[in-house]
């Protein structure tokens, strides 16, 4: 089979279609390959066959997984991918990140942000899909986001390693002087069984380089995977146990000066007056510059050590500016509330009509809720920080970074160097979650290393910058009204929600001229695509005009609406005196996956009996990234408060590659999830952020940690994410338990604020 | 000032506030110590002074009275600490950066109990923080690791 082939016709369909649209150029332009980064970086004996593999005449195999690791494991299920069609195991490859380059463009991440719901597979949906899969390609835009790396990467890196293996095998087959038919590959070597000869791919390495890229590959079908589908060793574990300098904190280079920010807490405000001159006299301040960008404005402190930058920076003394949002969380909520109660909103979904099916509902028929969620800080582990140099008209940033392609663009123009002359290091991340799809720290990183005078900077922000200037998940505000037939089952539903658009925050930091098109799909991602069929179904976004910076947080728009929908459908199974599970086999029996997913956690958790006193059990379903995901929850009352007991979850995938590492995400994601459902709200006053630090803003730790037993279910013909899938129904879960244990329907988070946990 | 550290001596020129974490990654280059919070609230920077596990972003260098033991300190020559076999083995890590932390803080605490119950581990390491949420493989990796210890290997 052509998988090569197979992509161009899809391209080529892609590209008819498109021709009408006026397009015609685009087909050229997605055919056109990128150059290959790793030729300009080759070592001596060094040969590359594509952007992902790289062999050494002494037999040393480098892979490329060009997606950053931030603990999601994609480098080791990256590597895999290729080291299975190259039939060799992980021990024997060196992993590495790779340059920033276009050529490892992310489109699977784009593929979703089309109007159509996941399992929606129409013609149109689609065609818009590969065309939005192609903007990717296109845009060659390096991103990791959208836990969409390994569906991106599925089919590439096989090609690239069975591409790879191919050449290598004709090396071989001219080599022996024998048919390339004759040969097979086992484990890094061309064999020859006939005669009893191989040759191992360092030997052949220079001979196959000369060779031309096979027209089409053959991928090994799925029942020779030795890899694929059984848990490897994490490339990056012996590091990672043994404290290797590996993430951006660690960056050590000669010559090299330390850092840290301080920006203005008001977003957008200037300085109105500053004195430096206490700060500046500090014993190991080198110099302190101002910080001007679209993120912000404030000031970098350049210093002989962190700790001295830390110190500097707290006795600079500066008023600043106004806020240009209404300065108090009470008033930022009133902004959203009046968002969803009263502004114009664009539905995304509206099956049936809603509007008519409200109109002569009997009240005791009706149920109608409101539900908020505060906004909330990323908090990876490791603060954001970035390491730049400017020297000879060269600029290197060495950075935890999601997004290695848009930092090269806009450092290089802040540094005023070609982007040919710039270039970015990706460390491994201590945790990102989608902060480091931002670009804060990087180009405050630059803005220093211009007054550094050739120097090195390694900027660390303290950990109170960080809580303090992050894009945040943004606050919202749903409105829900349900319509119950005789048999309690919803016949109408209608949801109205409110948020900032995370798309037009994120314009105003990257391209300020540019304003949104059309309706934020992120506002009501989780509400307006979830595998229900409910004969009257409305869900609405709208969004609210504000300015605080929001972001890509774990799972996005899923990380509330997860909740709101979820909790809401627990409310109407309440109300209609039916089963909470019992209530979704009836709603999703259109969707045999949902419905499989449901059966299965029912049955792992043992629903059907009934919990003994002081215990309840809570359940929630979101699909999300292309996964399905259901969680039951057990809790239980004790003197010192709830705790979290058990969580059950069951997930279909698609294919699950790495059974192993799914399990951690999915665990992961459950317990980023339940950690801001029981305690997390960053909230403002004076029109900055209250919370600086873990004292207020903490998470989860390993005495509340409730255990857990997950089942990976592979039934659905497409590949899902995995990395946000575990978050949003956790929220709604465990707010579900708490109704069953305590008969409070709590609606709104953080939950500590109605309950106590142990 | 002097300090030993990973049973090194390390000569330290630095403000005696300066809080150990900062000398022993920036002025020293020991880089396994993380730093998260700066107060003592999250543990990454966790490290031994004569055994003891304490917060290294909090400590001041005038202040500590002992022989100092970093990540990079606890294996053998040959082999890992059986702390660190035990979190391989349960491949443990995800992004990896609380986890030097966490594992002085299971050093110390298998020093002290060798076979810690589920509450002893819940005792031991509420002061450590994982965004991650690594927490079950931590405490199979702990049992695991007593287990290992206590068989001699």
């Amino acid at each position: 089979m052509s998988r090569l082939g197979k992509i161009t016709r899809r391209v080529f369909l892609l590209g008819s279609a498109a021709v009408a649209g006026g397009v015609a150029v685009g087909y050229w332009y997605v055919n056109r390959p990128y150059d290959n980064p790793l030729d300009a970086q080759l070592s001596e004996g060094e040969t590359t066959f594509n952007p992902y593999v790289k062999v050494g005449v002494d037999n040393t195999i480098t892979i490329i997984a060009p997606r950053a690791e931030m603990g999601q494991g994609i480098s080791t299920t990256l590597a895999a991918l290729v080291a299975e069609e190259l039939d060799m195991t992980l021990d024997m490859v060196r992993v590495e990140h790779g340059p920033a380059s276009h050529a490892y463009y992310n489109s699977a991440m784009l593929e979703e942000g089309g109007p159509f719901n996941f399992f929606d597979e129409g013609f149109v949906a689609d065609t818009v899909r590969s065309a939005l899969g192609t903007v990717g390609k296109v845009l060659g835009l390096q991103a990791t986001g959208g836990s969409a790396s390994t569906r991106d990467g599925f089919d590439r890196m096989r090609q690239a390693g069975a591409a790879a293996r191919m050449m290598l095998v004709d090396a071989a087959a001219a080599r022996l002087n024998v048919p390339a038919s004759e040969l097979i590959v086992e484990n890094g070597a061309v064999v020859h069984e006939a005669s009893n000869r191989s040759l191992t791919y360092g030997e052949l390495a220079l001979d196959a380089a000369k060779g031309s890229p096979p027209a089409s590959v053959e991928l090994k079908p799925r029942d020779q995977w030795k890899l694929l589908g059984k848990s490897q060793k994490r490339v990056d574990m012996l590091d990672k146990v043994t404290g290797a300098p590996i993430f951006g904190v660690d960056v050590s280079l000669p010559e090299m000066l330390f850092g840290t920010v301080l920006m203005s807490p008001v977003f957008g405000a200037k300085p109105v007056s500053q004195d430096l001159s206490r700060a500046e006299k500090m014993p190991g301040v080198v110099k302190i510059v101002p910080l001007s960008t679209t993120y912000g404005h404030g000031f970098g402190v350049i210093a002989e050590n962190t700790w001295a930058a830390f110190r500097a920076a707290e006795a600079i003394e500066v008023e600043w500016g106004q806020p240009e949002n209404p300065s108090d969380t009470e008033g930022l909520v009133e902004v959203i509330a009046d968002a969803a109660a009263r502004g114009e909103g664009s539905a995304l979904r509206d099956d049936g009509d809603v509007d008519i099916a409200f109109a002569d509902a009997p009240q005791e028929r009706v149920l109608e809720a409101e539900y908020r969620v505060p906004y909330l800080s990323h908090t990876p582990m490791e603060p954001m920080n970035a390491t730049a140099r400017l020297k000879d008209g060269v600029l290197d940033i060495w950075a935890p970074n999601q997004m290695p392609t848009l930092i090269r663009w806009f450092c290089a123009d802040l540094a005023g160097v070609p982007q040919e002359n710039t270039h970015v290091h990706t460390t491994s991340m201590g945790g990102a979650f989608g902060r480091r799809g931002e670009l804060d720290y990087a180009l405050y990183a630059t803005l220093m290393a211009k007054e550094a005078d050739g120097r090195p900077v390694k900027v660390t922000w303290t950990r109170e910058e960080d809580t303090r200037h992050d894009a945040y998940r943004p606050a919202a505000v749903g409105r829900f009204k349900a319509r119950l037939g005789e048999d309690g089952l919803p016949v109408a539903v209608d949801m109205r929600i409110a948020s900032q658009s995370i798309m037009e925050s994120i314009l105003r930091r990257w391209f300020p001229s540019m304003s949104a098109l059309g309706p934020d799909k992120t506002i009501t991602d989780g509400s307006h695509n979830q595998p229900y069929t409910i004969p009257n179904y409305r869900v609405s976004a709208i969004a609210a005009p504000l300015t605080i910076p929001v972001g890509f947080l774990r799972s996005v728009g899923c990380s509330y609406n997860g909740f709101f929908h979820e909790a809401f459908m627990d409310e109407i199974a309440a109300s209609g005196k039916v089963d909470p599970i019992e209530m979704r086999r009836q709603l999703m029996a259109d969707y045999p996956a949902a419905l499989a997913v449901v059966n299965k956690v029912a049955e792992m958790s043992r629903w059907a009996e009934p919990s003994p006193p002081g215990r309840a059990k809570g359940f929630a379903f979101t699909l999300s990234f292309g996964s399905w995901v259901g969680q039951v929850i057990e809790i239980a009352e004790t003197p010192s408060g709830i705790r979290l007991e058990k969580m059950w979850i069951a997930a279909d995938v698609g294919t699950a590659l790495d059974p192993g590492i799914i399990e951690a995400q999915l665990t992961s994601g459950a317990i980023y999830g339940l950690s801001a459902a029981m305690g997390q709200a960053v909230t403002f006053s004076g029109g900055a952020v209250e919370q600086s630090n873990f004292h207020d803003f903490d998470a989860m730790r390993m005495f509340q940690c409730p255990t857990f037993e997950v089942a990976i279910l592979e039934n659905y013909h497409r590949m899902g994410g995995v990395g946000e899938i575990g978050t949003p129904p956790a929220a709604p879960a465990l707010a579900n338990a708490i109704f069953a244990l305590t008969g409070k329907r709590i609606r709104f988070l953080p939950l500590d604020r109605e309950v106590e946990f142990a | 000032m002097r300090l030993t550290v990973n049973g090194r001596p390390v000569e330290i020129e630095a403000d005696p506030e300066m809080p150990l974490l900062w000398a022993l990654r920036d002025i020293a280059g020991i880089l396994g110590p993380k730093f998260g919070c700066g107060i003592a609230a999250c543990g990454a920077c966790t490290v031994h002074v004569d055994g003891t596990p304490v917060r290294s972003c909090a400590l001041p260098l005038g202040q500590v009275n002992g022989a100092v033991t970093t990540i990079e300190g606890i294996a053998s020559e040959d082999r890992l600490h059986p702390v660190q076999q035990a979190w391989l083995e349960e491949q443990v890590a995800q992004c990896g950066y609380c986890q030097a932390g966490q594992i002085m803080t299971a050093v110390a605490l298998l020093d002290e109990i060798p076979e810690p119950t589920d509450q002893d581990i819940d005792n031991a390491m509420g002061g450590n923080l994982c965004r991650c949420g690594t927490y079950p493989k931590i405490r199979a990796a702990i049992h695991k690791a007593a287990a290992l210890k206590l068989a001699g290997l």
